[in-house]
């Protein structure tokens, strides 16, 4: 009985803490919006918003709705986090190896690269892209093509759009080349098992990978065309490209600026990774007669990955989070387009910032759900 | 005899519940915002973060500008000295947090007045200071000499949070023009992605981009169109709940434009006192109780011209002189031919 007592009685008073906090701010809150005359409530998202945004993923005009503005926001975000968190996750493998290079420029080039991108303030990196950038770049009529087609210029990246025929064709070849992979796995490590065989699984893996969708353009009548943008003129010295696909310098600045800080705390993680794995394992794994390549793969690597795995989580949260910066440089994102100008045209304060708030935790916690899935996959299993 | 004294008893009971009743109203009149402020000892003033002729500090951290000077005024009037003022720089998107929070008792921030902001969320606006539209900036080089040769896929710079991100999707869309809007919270980002040619036109209140103008690289390649795609009455806000500091503020401003309509200036207030004209006595505390309607002392007037001067000093000091914009235009008073125009104080 005292036990319990002891046990549940701290518990209680703290859940109860919690609850007369949340109440009292709650009141505090409507007192203080009633005395201003402010109302509370959703309505406002389903209102015309009646203003435009820069760059979306999704149709979207000013006669929709703040709800559709919010997705918009959502979307921006969510596109600018996932380009950069696989160009970090690239960048911070290479570096993270380079580092424990035996080479000695190599060793060092990314070390100062480390120290010199972790140390400045991730704001003024997004200041330096983007206007340092800007002003270097060319207007769009005196911008050259790179690589024939693609124009960097002061107004954005123009690059070939594609004009696909019978995609959905192309679409399910592909599908059908890792299926297949699957298979192919499966049927391997059957053999690796039963007789002791190996097969090149990589080797053949990418050849069903190109081998099968450009079958598709042989025979299934898919094709692929190219839109190139075109100079277009808006006055007597101001251009535009028109057609292609066009990316904003906000959105490039900000990618930039994102996976270059962020791939040095990656690279820190993916050095610590293989730093943790005793030399002892590299050694008796080479003792058994396994190839370089097998010792990387089976015995260092699958190690590694259960240190490297937890912090790196953490800097794809961070971030996620961090592309919150975006406002700064007018890419609309949620932040921008929803904490910023409807929050501003509606005066629903609290409302949109938690609505705000909960959208990122929420991206937060499916960013820490996926890694800990793939965490417990990889994770040692105890026979 | 018995009767004339319970008659009169019952009189002075009668006497004793109106007056109580009278000083009830009295009591009401109070401001909480006037009490506060006296107590603190300075006026909390939300301003811009640095507009040229409407609230800019210099080097030294003074602010000048024709809305610091409404909040100089109000703190002549009830603290009988303009300095003491505390100036917050806000952002667009800051501003009315900032006042429905508390966190200052006046945003005079070159805000236009609008009805959603009136009614909605929590603000009062109580005059208009500075009449003005939304235009478009553009290159001299261009060639483009007015809105209609906008053509699909310009880009255009401008502020969050304002009222231009509206007019300016109002203006392209009404036009069947598809455009680039590019949104920067703060007026610095703006002008200067718009001067490294990010944009092909930049888009805020004509002053506004009088003002800004100055600050480009080149200021004389660029150049204001003549169209004025909205209305755009700047004033000070305050916040709902206190009609009291609400007309504190308002008669202030209100105060400093009758005093140029009456020729009653900083350096000719005392001599107006012997005025033949009751108006004019009024309105440099000689004449009438005008203060003690909202808890202030009768001189309340005479200081906010004195020390801050009347509305056609401010916009001479700080937009005529300083060359942003010579000629008032609207912003001349209704007597000779603008609509400055306030209701009279008496």
């Amino acid at each position: 009985m005292n036990n319990i007592i002891k046990k549940f009685i701290p518990q209680i008073l703290a859940i109860l803490f919690v609850v007369l906090i949340f109440g009292f701010l709650t009141m505090n809150a409507q007192t203080n919006m009633d005395n201003r005359g402010i109302d509370f409530g959703f309505g406002f998202l389903s209102q015309e918003s009646s203003f435009d945004v820069q760059f979306s993923l999704i149709e979207y005009s000013g006669s929709d709705s703040y709800a559709r503005a919010f997705l918009v926001g959502l979307l921006n975000t969510l596109l600018v986090s996932f380009i950069s968190i696989i160009i970090c996750t690239i960048l911070g493998v290479i570096i993270g190896v380079a580092r424990l290079s035996s080479n000695y420029l190599i060793k060092n080039s990314a070390a100062w690269y480390v120290e010199f991108f972790r140390n400045i303030p991730l704001l003024l990196q997004i200041f330096f892209w983007y206007y340092a950038a800007l002003r270097a770049l060319p207007l769009p009529e005196k911008a050259n093509a790179w690589f024939g087609v693609t124009y960097m210029t002061v107004k954005g990246y123009y690059i070939p759009a594609m004009v696909w025929e019978n995609l959905n064709i192309f679409l399910y070849c592909g599908l059908a080349a890792i299926i297949a992979i699957i298979l192919l796995r499966n049927y391997a490590n059957k053999l690796r098992d039963n007789e002791g065989k190996q097969i090149p699984v990589l080797l053949y893996s990418i050849s069903l990978l190109i081998v099968l969708p450009l079958l598709s353009f042989l025979f299934g009548g898919v094709s692929l065309g190219f839109e190139l943008p075109e100079l277009k003129k808006l006055s007597k010295i101001s251009y535009i490209y028109e057609g292609g696909i066009s990316l904003p310098p906000e959105l490039i600045a900000l990618v930039l600026a994102l996976s270059l800080y962020t791939s040095t705390f990656v690279a820190e993680c993916v050095r610590a990774g293989i730093e943790g794995v005793s030399k002892g394992q590299k050694e008796a794994a080479a003792s058994v007669g396994l190839t370089p390549n097998q010792v990387l793969k089976l015995v260092i690597m699958p190690q590694a990955l259960r240190i490297i795995i937890p912090p790196t989580t953490n800097q794809y949260l961070n971030l996620t989070k961090n592309s919150s910066l975006a406002a700064a440089i007018a890419y609309p994102d949620l932040v921008l387009v929803f904490a910023g100008t409807a929050l501003m045209q509606t005066g629903k304060a609290i409302e949109i910032v938690s609505i705000t708030m909960l959208t990122y935790l929420s991206i937060s916690l499916t960013i820490a759900a996926i890694m800990n899935w793939y965490n417990k996959k990889i994770e040692i299993k105890e026979k | 005899m018995f009767k004339i004294i319970k008659q009169l008893t019952s009189l002075v009971a009668m006497f004793a519940v109106l007056f109580a009743f009278s000083t009830e109203t009295m009591a009401a009149k109070k401001s909480k915002t006037l009490e506060n402020t006296k107590k603190r000892g300075f006026v909390r003033c939300g301003v811009s973060q640095g507009l040229p002729g409407f609230s800019n500090a210099d080097e030294s951290g003074n602010w000048t500008g024709i809305d610091v000077d409404v909040c100089r005024a109000v703190a002549a009037a009830t603290l009988g000295d303009a300095t003491k003022v505390k100036f917050t720089p806000l952002s667009a998107k800051e501003r009315f947090t900032a006042l429905t929070s508390g966190e200052i008792d006046i945003l005079s921030r070159n805000t236009t007045w609008t009805l959603s902001r009136d009614a909605d969320i929590g603000l009062t606006f109580v005059g208009v200071n500075f009449y003005d539209g939304q235009g478009f900036m553009v290159r001299k080089g261009s060639g483009i000499a007015s809105t209609s040769e906008f053509k699909n896929g310009t880009s255009v710079c401008t502020n969050l949070g304002t009222t231009t991100e509206l007019n300016m999707r109002d203006f392209f869309d009404s036009r069947g023009i598809s455009y680039e809007p590019v949104v920067f919270e703060k007026a610095d980002e703006v002008v200067a992605a718009y001067d490294a040619g990010r944009c092909d036109t930049y888009t805020t209140d004509k002053s506004g981009l009088a003002a800004q103008r100055t600050k480009l690289s080149a200021p004389d390649d660029h150049v204001v169109l003549p169209e004025t795609i909205s209305k755009e009455p700047l004033g000070p806000v305050v916040r709902q709940g206190d009609s009291v500091w609400e007309d504190i503020v308002r008669w202030s401003l209100n105060t400093m434009i009758e005093a140029e309509e009456y020729g009653v200036n900083s350096s000719n207030a005392d001599m107006m006192k012997t005025s033949n004209n009751p108006a004019i006595k009024r309105l440099v505390g000689a004449e009438g109780e005008l203060g003690a309607a909202f808890g202030l002392d009768n001189d309340w007037n005479l200081r906010i011209i004195k020390q801050v001067g009347n509305y056609g000093e401010s916009y001479k000091r700080n937009i005529a002189d300083t060359g942003i914009l010579p000629d008032r235009g609207p912003n001349e008073l209704w007597t000779k031919g603008g609509i400055l125009y306030v209701p009279p104080a008496r």
